[in-house]
């Protein structure tokens, strides 16, 4: 392994571009950049190879200098624990705030610690596979023990599984509930004992080209309460009214969701009762048979995937929420995924940041736009 | 210094401050536990015995001779090796063993020798105890690199210089040797010998009996003899716009070293802690530093125990912690008190209570007396400490001790009220029925 010339990041033999900066590294990579066409020929060769797993998405943090700058005071003395040793700052550790971007924009994500918590449970991974993207959200069970570590097993192993499944074609149902079964087995092995067992929630996202029609498809995956939404609207004529079609495209396995699809609750009710956030299904060791849930939309228009912990839809749980929050911001997610992802991180952490964030966008194009609203075809029982 | 003691640094606080919140307090514990046997002792150890010979010394006789079968015995618990030499001081110090101003090696002869040395002593003139450490310091000059430690042994003030001459001294000495002092006899001054023994890094006792002197004289050095390692500092580095407000040690006694520091680097300053042997001591420091915001995290200070480099080599780090600062608007974390942080303040302000209380009582202020002896009672109820309670229940009669209602009692003897004063500043590490 070597490192590349720009950042220092380590680059294999046969990488055109760092993986980290995006710097060429080879000839033809240079020419490449040069000749106009850019970063995302040469990337996507490379990053995003039709399934391969493990894709590591681009990174979006600022180049690593040799000596870092503290976040506080810019002095560039952080010592080996993390602390300034100028201000005394703790710089934030690599999970409190995680910025990920495909190459091309194709998809990007955004994870903070918040402001309660002293670490990031949470955990998002996205790649690229041969048709669309693969996001996976995982949000660390906090009465567990090590959580951040289970939600980061979930999610990687996830990403890349469903990433694999489906560059090898699979069905996206098939893919989606292989991917979250393999998860659930990397956070069962993490446990050392059933009374010692790691867990984490899953809602993954998969976007692809519906091979019978060529239309745009999404097929979404969930055990738990973190959720999917769809956020439709952009790019037509009247964007403000297109934004009002938005929908979550999840079921809680939540106890006030529950309650609510018993009747027994109203969905005010519910969420008001101290039970609300309890979960009723999970990964882990000590969890009951995995069953993921598994559904798929097709896009009547343009738009983006929402993939996000609760630690965004506690603040903004209904899709109009969050749709509201983007359009504030002047921020549309079919076009800035990254912008989004920052947007619902930043309105989180500012309306009280009481949990760990983790946003993940992917936008999906459609060349004609289709009349009908998002429409679930198909919910598929493992 | 081939074995050296393991040292370790342990960290009591309550990190959570307040939206706002400036002042962060933390009990840091410093351990450090012996070379596995006594085999392998430190390269070099120098003791120095001081003697007060002073006139009064033979009012009764019997305090010259149980100074001088105390000083025998300190002897006798030298063990080989270790450089040594007997003062005796009056007006001026003289060398009493041996008669050239130098240490010389401790072995069955010369232990004879200083021994027979003591036993021919006089007690006449007056009392200068400036003199007798700037001789000390003398002696020691020529072994800077080890352990250093003298006894000095008083029964009277320090009538025979002026106080600016013993300040002088002592500025000298600080650093150059630890001493531990003692008082024989109800002539002496508390405050005078505190002085001394808190300058130079040493406990302050009082010996109303002369009886208690040898083995008092015995621990002592023991004690020194376990030292193995010598000037080590306690390095705080705090943020560029922090202030430092104290550093105390809070345990085995109350010892005010803010006013020590020596700039060791950016940031960053050096509070001596003297010799160590295996023991533990606990130190409270608070750091003032400017608000952050919620869920940041700050070093407030980073505490090391260093042994500081001779001139040109680097300084051995021998354990280090963080004092950490946390904003955060949960108040239940920010209202939560550390227990240790609490004790020891609590024990801190007992030493100062009986300082003021015994201090008024002598200048006649009943009042002040009575409420500071009243607060002192209390305080040492709540920690637990069982010899300041029944020192205090010496001088105040108690009515109520969980209120600190108290009545100063008419007749006291001297020797209790030093006694009170002398032991001040002593901590016990728990409350009762914790830990």
């Amino acid at each position: 392994m070597r490192a590349c010339p720009n950042c220092g990041e380590g680059v294999f033999e046969g990488e055109g571009f760092c993986e980290a900066c995006g710097h060429p590294l080879t000839a033809e990579a240079t020419a490449a950049v040069q000749a106009g066409r850019v970063a995302r020929e040469g990337v996507t060769a490379k990053v995003l190879p039709a399934g391969r797993p493990g894709t590591r998405p681009t990174r979006r943090t600022e180049p690593k200098s040799p000596r870092p700058a503290c976040t506080e005071c810019g002095a560039t003395a952080i010592d080996a624990d993390g602390y300034c040793e100028h201000c005394g700052m703790r710089q934030p550790a690599e999970r409190d705030h995680i910025e990920i971007e495909l190459p091309g924009s194709v998809a990007a994500g955004a994870s903070d610690r918040g402001r309660r918590y002293a670490r990031n449970e949470d955990f998002l991974a996205l790649a690229a596979h041969s048709g669309g993207i693969a996001a996976v959200v995982c949000d660390g069970v906090g009465s567990s023990p090590h959580p951040d570590d289970a939600s980061r097993a979930a999610a990687e192993t996830g990403v890349a599984e469903l990433a694999a499944r489906f560059g090898s074609g699979a069905a996206p149902e098939e893919a989606t509930c292989d991917a979250a079964l393999k998860a659930a087995e990397a956070v069962a092995a993490l446990a050392e004992s059933p009374s010692d067992a790691p867990s984490c929630t899953y809602v993954s996202a998969l976007t692809y080209a519906d091979p019978a029609t060529g239309t745009p498809a999404v097929t979404v995956g969930w055990v738990g309460d973190s959720r999917a939404y769809w956020l439709g609207g952009g790019g037509s004529d009247a964007a403000s009214e297109q934004l009002t079609q938005s929908e979550q495209l999840t079921q809680d396995d939540s106890w006030a969701a529950f309650m609510v699809a018993e009747g027994a609750l109203t969905e005010a009710e519910a969420e008001a009762h101290p039970n609300a956030h309890v979960i009723t299904a999970w990964l882990g060791a000590d969890a009951d048979e995995v069953r993921p849930r598994v559904r798929t939309f097709s896009p009547g228009g343009p738009g983006a995937v929402l993939v996000c912990s609760d630690g965004l839809w506690n603040y903004a749980p209904k899709p109009q929420d969050l749709v509201a929050v983007l359009a504030g911001a002047a921020c549309d997610p079919a076009l800035d995924p990254l912008g989004a992802a920052r947007t619902l991180v930043r309105f989180a952490l500012e309306a009280g940041g009481r949990d760990n964030i983790s946003v993940a966008v992917v936008p999906v194009a459609i060349g004609t736009v289709a009349p009908d609203p998002v429409t679930p075809n198909t919910e598929h029982a493992p | 210094m081939s074995e050296q003691p393991q040292f370790s640094i342990k960290i009591d606080q309550n990190k959570y401050l307040p939206e706002g919140g400036r002042e962060v307090h933390a009990v840091v514990s410093v351990e450090s536990t012996g070379s596995p046997t006594g085999v392998s002792q430190p390269a070099s150890a120098a003791e120095v015995i001081i003697i007060d010979t002073s006139g009064s010394m033979s009012y009764p006789d019997t305090k010259l001779r149980a100074a001088i079968a105390a000083a025998q015995v300190a002897v006798d618990t030298l063990r080989d090796g270790v450089f040594f030499a007997v003062i005796s001081g009056a007006n001026t110090a003289k060398m009493v063993f041996p008669q050239q101003t130098t240490l010389v090696r401790a072995d069955a002869t010369t232990r004879q020798q200083a021994k027979q040395a003591l036993s021919r002593l006089q007690a006449q003139g007056g009392t200068a105890i400036g003199s007798w450490l700037r001789l000390a310091d003398q002696l020691f000059d020529a072994h800077q690199e080890g352990i250093r430690h003298a006894i000095l042994l008083t029964d009277g003030k320090n009538q025979h210089e002026t106080a600016e001459e013993l300040d002088a001294v002592l500025y000298r000495c600080t650093g150059r040797f630890v001493c531990d002092c003692r008082g024989v006899g109800t002539d002496w001054e508390v405050a005078e010998l505190r002085k001394v023994s808190s300058a130079l890094l040493g406990s302050v006792d009082i010996v109303a009996d002369p009886q208690g002197l040898v083995a008092d004289f015995q621990a002592m050095t023991e004690a020194a003899m376990g030292k193995a390692v010598a000037d080590v500092a306690l390095r705080v580095w705090t943020p560029q716009t922090a202030k430092l407000r104290f550093v105390k040690q809070v345990m085995p006694t109350v010892q005010d070293l803010t006013g020590k520091r020596t700039e060791s680097g950016p940031q960053a300053g050096d509070y001596p802690l003297g010799a160590w042997g295996a023991e533990s001591r606990d130190y409270h420091i608070c750091v003032e530093v400017s608000p952050g915001e919620v869920g940041k995290e700050l070093r407030a200070g980073w505490v090391k125990l260093v042994v500081p480099g001779a001139a040109g080599a680097e300084d051995e780090i021998l354990a280090t912690g963080n004092v950490l600062v946390q904003w955060t608007d949960d108040e239940a974390a920010s209202t939560r008190i550390n227990p240790r942080v609490a004790h020891y303040t609590g024990q801190a302000e007992l030493a100062d209570a009986i300082q003021e209380g015994l201090q008024a009582r002598k200048d006649g202020d009943e009042d002040t007396a009575t409420a500071r002896l009243g607060r002192a009672v209390k305080l040492a109820e709540e920690a637990g400490n069982d010899e300041i309670t029944s020192l205090l229940r010496k001088v105040v009669d108690v009515v109520d001790p969980a209120t600190g209602t108290v009545r100063l009692k008419k007749n006291v003897e001297k020797a209790d009220e030093m006694s009170l004063d002398t032991r001040s500043t002593k901590t016990v590490r728990t409350r009762k029925g914790e830990g």
